[in-house]
């Protein structure tokens, strides 16, 4: 059998990252501060986080002005899908493993 | 590379992700019971006022041909609405302070918009019927919309939502075919109904 360890994604490995899919994977979009209050970080950390995500292109972004404010909303990639479900895959598979 | 429990908390960290983004949780079940207490007490308002002394079995259908009653039975319906939405905004504004969250984010946003469009339908549709003096009809199109638009925004709440639209549809097919107890079936399905499912979704949720 084929170690699951290798269908870890590294970039998804760090926690935050990782929720940030998930929320991502769970609606068609959301904004970054609906992001930042429901993951409960701070600003810098959360757009350092989304940066990294955006530059492998796991997330895509679209800005818009609302009332004059800026409004960044990101969706997932079809490229971040894919990525995510394996990732979610190997994970279940390494735990699934352990419990034999 | 991380240890096994800590995958298994990755794993546990995507389903609570996935489920709090997702769902409107500050909805409060208080909201359901006290709706369903205000349609209850409009219904007994309107009953008094349309078909008293006759039994609320009755069949009603001669007295509300005046213009009057008619006018009067919007009234209750609209203050009926009024009281719930506001009350409904309130007991959510609370929750959501209590769990350091705001009412209106990504979620509470598409959960509107949502709900308002089979509600804004079966609004206007509603008008059009008093319009035409299709009186008959008016109580099952407001169950059967109100039951559609609660099953679109239920991807937004809890489950028992769905199930509560699935009710409302229901009855309001029920009511379609037996069209002079509109009263009667108006009390169920916004009084009775609500206060069923809004019993049990703040013994779920909000203990």
């Amino acid at each position: 059998m084929k170690n699951p360890f290798e269908n870890l994604d590294r970039i998804l490995e760090h926690r935050v990252r990782l929720q940030i899919m998930s929320v991502l994977m769970a609606n068609d979009s959301y904004d970054f501060n609906s992001l930042k209050e429901i993951i409960g970080i701070t600003d810098g950390n959360m757009a350092s986080h989304m940066k990294a995500l955006e530059k492998e292109k796991y997330i895509a972004v679209s800005k818009s002005f609302v009332d004059r404010k800026p409004n960044t909303k990101y969706r997932v990639t079809e490229r971040g899908r894919n990525v995510f479900k394996k990732h979610l895959d190997a994970l279940e598979e390494l735990v699934k493993q352990q419990k034999k | 590379m991380k240890e096994i429990p800590e995958y298994e908390k990755d794993i546990a960290s995507i389903r609570t992700m996935m489920e709090r983004s997702a769902k409107f949780i500050s909805l409060s079940g208080l909201s359901g019971v006290l709706a369903g207490t205000y349609a209850l007490i409009g219904s007994g308002i309107a009953y008094y006022l349309i078909q008293y002394p006759l039994p609320i079995t009755a069949y009603g259908q001669e007295s509300i041909q005046q213009p009057s009653v008619v006018l009067k039975l919007m009234l209750i319906g609209i203050a009926v609405l009024v009281a719930s939405l506001v009350t409904g905004f309130w007991l959510s504004y609370r929750k959501a302070r209590r769990h350091n969250t705001s009412v209106w984010n990504e979620t509470s946003k598409r959960l509107v918009i949502n709900l308002m469009i089979p509600l804004v339908t079966g609004g206007i549709f509603i008008l059009i019927l008093l319009y035409n003096n299709h009186y008959g009809v008016v109580a099952p199109a407001c169950l059967i919309f109100y039951g559609l638009a609660l099953i679109q925004a239920s991807g937004n709440l809890y489950e028992e939502v769905r199930y509560l639209g699935y009710s409302e549809i229901a009855l309001g097919l029920i009511s379609a075919v037996l069209p002079g107890y509109g009263l009667l079936f108006w009390a169920i399905g916004f009084g009775a109904l609500h206060i069923f499912y809004g019993t049990l979704m703040y013994r779920k949720y909000d203990r």
